[in-house]
């Protein structure tokens, strides 16, 4: 590392701030770029969420094949389509693609694209962070796919139990590529959650309470804190089996005393808060889509938002009922059927409080809605069989089967993904400008609907019959064939409908031209995000919104009069921002380095696999790459403006706008280094 | 009905005054984004190195080759420990320094902190070296490679931090580091307290208890 140090360092410029080249490199981009080079240096909270969410579709079509081949494969008893092997990699990376590079970063391009938007900021509280995180988690995936064509994939399930993760059982590098691939993402989520929770507490609107803060941007930042504790210890237990893998260590080798159940311990200690990390962003979008289509404020406010710190807190205590079968003991199976018992409390004040925001609302029943009340309902259906799960007895029948499997299938994706769905048609004007059909909509949500529940509800009875999950075939005679045939015509019919997706966004985005814009709120909504025009000016606010109260857009537009009627007091045309040209707001400066950095970790991942010196050609790119982003300003002093005195640069006096603007440098000068250790070090 | 009229006029008044200019001159907490980021950073970082704890305590008594009690140098440990601590205190008069605008002081104190972390590592490479000749190779026992992952992890930590250093004096030796910006020696130091914290736990549990 010390040898790398002195090329990055000599600094070109010398001590003159004006004519600024970082490290010799790159002359800086600049601001006003368009083109796809915008998009690879960009800093802007909104473009960073569009790649996420662009990039978690194109890895859903891949973990969407993969669900695909291996319902053909179980089309028929002794399917032929796939070997034992090529079933094992490709339920493997089924399950790793949809949980870490599309549930995750769909809760990433929601909180990106919205949160600040929520709370009426500029951007997130360290853009250029932001965007070495996307990169990290852009490269980490590339990678992790990559290894179909190095190899093969992972072939130990997406948790990978030791020591079925050693050598010995999967020689192949393809479970290195899983874990290098997951510690790369990892940093990747570590870095986003460190950014968002500074961005929620620190950057508030004036007025804006955390009392105030819209749900989802209470749901974005207890989601932040669960990555923040959980991703290092699953970044412990994978250096561990990196250890293991690349370097013999023993840390899973029987033969020297080790103990397996400790990667479960560990890997379950992130797992289970990690459930409750994909499924909270979507129950914030349906928090505030349920309000805006009932037309009323959401039942009980505190509630939702305490039942959502309370099951961030009990998340931590309930991993070892994924461990029934695994031998803790009496005492540890009765704890933890309790604890998880009781974690269904707080999960049904949420149920109960949504089903009382509609209860007696004025509800109109748009694609969104119909895709939370989608959420509301399938849900619940996982909720219930989850909770059969704390019935320890009953849970040792079920353990390894498809039951398992429907129950998971059904809170993730009747969840998290019917969540996200209802997200992306609610916010689709605010974000391209123009409305996706609710035709097409409404029929991709029943088409969504039937084809989910032929898919995963047989999968209850397979699981209750005693059809293992994960073995690649079964012979007939044991009742399977039907239910199986089911599922694959489901698994089908829920492709058609995210078909039926992709197509309705070029549609609807060519009959656009013909149709009026949607304006700043097409659903009268109720928080501040939908004030601002669609889709989002680059600044965002113009100015920057007061709040006063929870739902503070909706009062700017409705009062109540004394017996409770809602009474309009504001055409929505006079409360909404008006596009402003924006030049007097200081906007954060694009930059090369967060994509130069996040490349170099993909890089000194293949060297750990496949050459060291590989791996060093990584380290100094990551290390170049680091001063490269420490010594440039976070802001261009050329881009800067004089129009007005509080903005210059001069370094003279210590004046809070100087501080303000060049901590976010010094920030990364400690951050980064720290990373660095858990990805090369 | 009236109130809430009057209501969104004060509020249409406070919008037009609110200021439009920057991101973050002021924060909601009260600490700045950098110092409450580093916080959450470290938070996370006791994770880490909960879980690698751990590990070593599941696996400190080895099947084969040496025992911690039959390799462990205590009082040389002790001694590097004692260096390593002493450098928080060192770190503190550089902060202290710097806030006093004193930069030659700064420059001397934080040199001082790295020198002293260095010590710490050298003293670390001295040990692994004693220990790999006397047979505890990484991969001998699950003692050796619990015992050499954690604390290898924590010595990488402490070179960030040294590199940290030297990187802060190159820059108050060109001048980039006034006065204003003493905070970046502030958050250095947190991170530099911090894994002089770790470094107690790791002390403690690995040579100390038996």
């Amino acid at each position: 590392m010390a040898l790398t140090e002195a090329g990055p360092l000599a600094l070109t410029s010398g001590d003159s701030d004006t004519v600024y080249k970082p490290a010799g490199v790159f002359t800086r981009p600049k601001s006003g770029a368009t083109g796809w080079k915008s998009w690879l240096t960009t800093v802007d909270h909104k473009k960073i969420g569009i790649m996420y969410g662009a990039a978690a579709l194109f890895f859903f079509i891949i973990g969407g094949v993969e669900a695909l081949l291996i319902r053909v494969q179980l089309w028929a008893p002794r399917g032929t389509l796939l070997s034992a092997d090529q079933y094992n990699q490709v339920f493997t990376m089924h399950g790793t693609t949809m949980i870490f590079l599309v549930v995750m970063p769909i809760g990433a391009a929601f909180a990106n694209y919205l949160m600040p938007l929520q709370i009426g900021a500029r951007d997130v509280a360290y853009p250029r962070i932001n965007a070495f995180s996307f990169w990290a988690f852009l490269f980490g995936g590339v990678f992790l796919n990559s290894s179909w064509l190095l190899g093969g994939g992972a072939d130990g399930g997406w948790f990978n139990y030791a020591p079925n993760n050693g050598v010995i059982f999967s020689p192949t590098h393809g479970i290195d590529f899983w874990n290098l691939g997951l510690i790369i993402t990892g940093v990747a989520s570590l870095a986003g959650a460190v950014n968002l929770i500074v961005t929620v507490l620190n950057m508030r609107a004036p007025g804006m309470t955390l009392m105030k803060m819209p749900i989802f941007t209470w749901m974005t930042l207890v989601t932040q804190f669960l990555l923040l504790f959980a991703i290092p210890v699953l970044t412990a237990a994978q250096i561990l089996l990196m250890m293991d893998r690349l370097f013999d260590a023993n840390f899973f080798n029987v033969a020297k005393g080790a103990n397996p159940l400790l990667w479960e311990h560990l890997f379950w200690i992130f797992g289970h808060p990690e459930v409750y990390l994909m499924i909270l962003p979507a129950f914030g979008i349906v928090s505030e889509i349920l309000p805006t289509f009932a037309r009323k404020p959401i039942f009980g406010y505190p509630f939702i938002v305490f039942s959502g710190i309370a099951i961030g807190f009990m998340g931590w205590g309930v991993w070892a009922h994924h461990m029934f079968v695994s031998g803790i003991g009496p005492i540890s199976v009765t704890t933890f059927a309790l604890t998880t018992m009781f974690i269904a409390v707080p999960t049904g004040v949420k149920i109960l409080n949504w089903t009382a925001t509609m209860w007696g609302g004025k509800l109109s029943f748009t694609s969104p809605m119909l895709f939370s009340i989608g959420l509301v309902t399938m849900f619940t259906i996982g909720g219930l069989s989850g909770v059969t799960h704390s019935v320890a007895p009953a849970d040792t029948q079920q353990t390894d089967t498809y039951y398992i499997v429907a129950h998971f299938h059904y809170v993730l994706f009747g969840g998290a993904f019917f969540g996200f769905m209802a997200g992306f048609y609610f916010y689709w004007p605010k974000v391209f400008g123009y409305l996706l059909n609710e035709k097409l909509g409404k029929a991709n949500f029943w088409l969504m609907l039937l084809g989910f529940n032929l898919t995963f509800a047989p999968m209850h009875i397979l699981g209750l019959q005693g059809m293992s999950r994960r073995i690649y075939t079964y012979d007939a005679g044991y009742g399977f064939e039907l239910w199986n045939k089911v599922a694959t015509i489901g698994a089908f019919t829920l492709a058609s409908s995210i078909a039926l997706f992709i197509f309705n966004i070029f549609y609807s985005k060519s009959k656009a031209k013909n149709l009026p814009a949607p304006g700043a709120d097409p659903w009268d909504a109720r928080t501040i995000e939908w004030m601002i025009p669609s889709p989002t000016p680059e600044y965002n606010f113009d100015p920057i919104p007061t709040v006063s109260r929870v739902d503070d857009f909706w009062y700017r537009k409705y009062g109540e009069t004394k017996d409770g009627k809602l009474v309009r007091i504001a055409a929505t045309d006079d409360v909404v921002q008006k596009l402003s040209d924006g030049k007097h707001i200081h906007l954060p400066s694009p930059s090369y380095w967060p994509i130069v950095l996040a490349f170099g970790m993909p890089i000194a991942a293949y060297g750990l696999i496949f050459n060291l010196w590989l791996a060093l050609v990584g380290a100094i790119i990551i290390v170049g790459g680091l001063y490269g982003w420490v010594l440039e300003p976070p802001d261009d002093p050329e881009a800067s403006h004089d129009d007005d005195g509080t903005d210059t640069h001069a370094s003279g006096g210590g004046d809070a706008a100087v501080t303000g603007t060049s901590e976010s440098a010094d920030q990364s000068n400690e951050l980064d280094p720290a990373k660095e250790a858990e990805t090369v070090g | 009905m009236a109130e809430a009229l009057t209501a969104r006029e004060s509020i249409k008044a406070a919008d037009a005054h609110a200021p439009a200019a920057h991101i973050e001159h002021d924060t909601n907490t009260g600490i700045s984004n950098t110092k409450l980021g580093m916080w959450l950073f470290l938070a996370s970082e006791c994770l880490l190195f909960g879980g690698l704890i751990t590990t070593y305590l599941l696996y400190k008594r080895p099947l084969e080759g040496p025992t911690p009690k039959e390799i462990f140098d205590i009082p040389f440990t002790s001694t590097s420990s004692f260096v390593l601590l002493m450098s928080s205190l060192t770190m503190v008069l550089a902060v202290s320094a710097i806030e006093r605008g004193d930069h030659e002081r700064l420059r001397i104190w934080i040199g001082a902190t790295a020198l002293l972390g260095a010590t710490f590592i050298a003293g670390q490479i001295y040990e692994f070296t004693v220990f790999v000749r006397e047979g505890l190779g990484f991969t001998t026992s699950r003692f050796s490679s619990a015992f050499y992952t954690l604390t290898g992890f924590h010595g990488v930590h402490v070179t960030i931090g040294i590199i940290m250093l030297m990187s802060l004096v190159l820059l108050s030796l060109r001048g980039k580091l006034p006065e204003h910006r003493s905070e970046t020696v502030e958050i250095v130091g947190l991170y530099w307290h911090f894994v002089d914290v770790v470094w107690i736990f790791i002390f403690a549990v690995v040579y100390l208890v038996p």
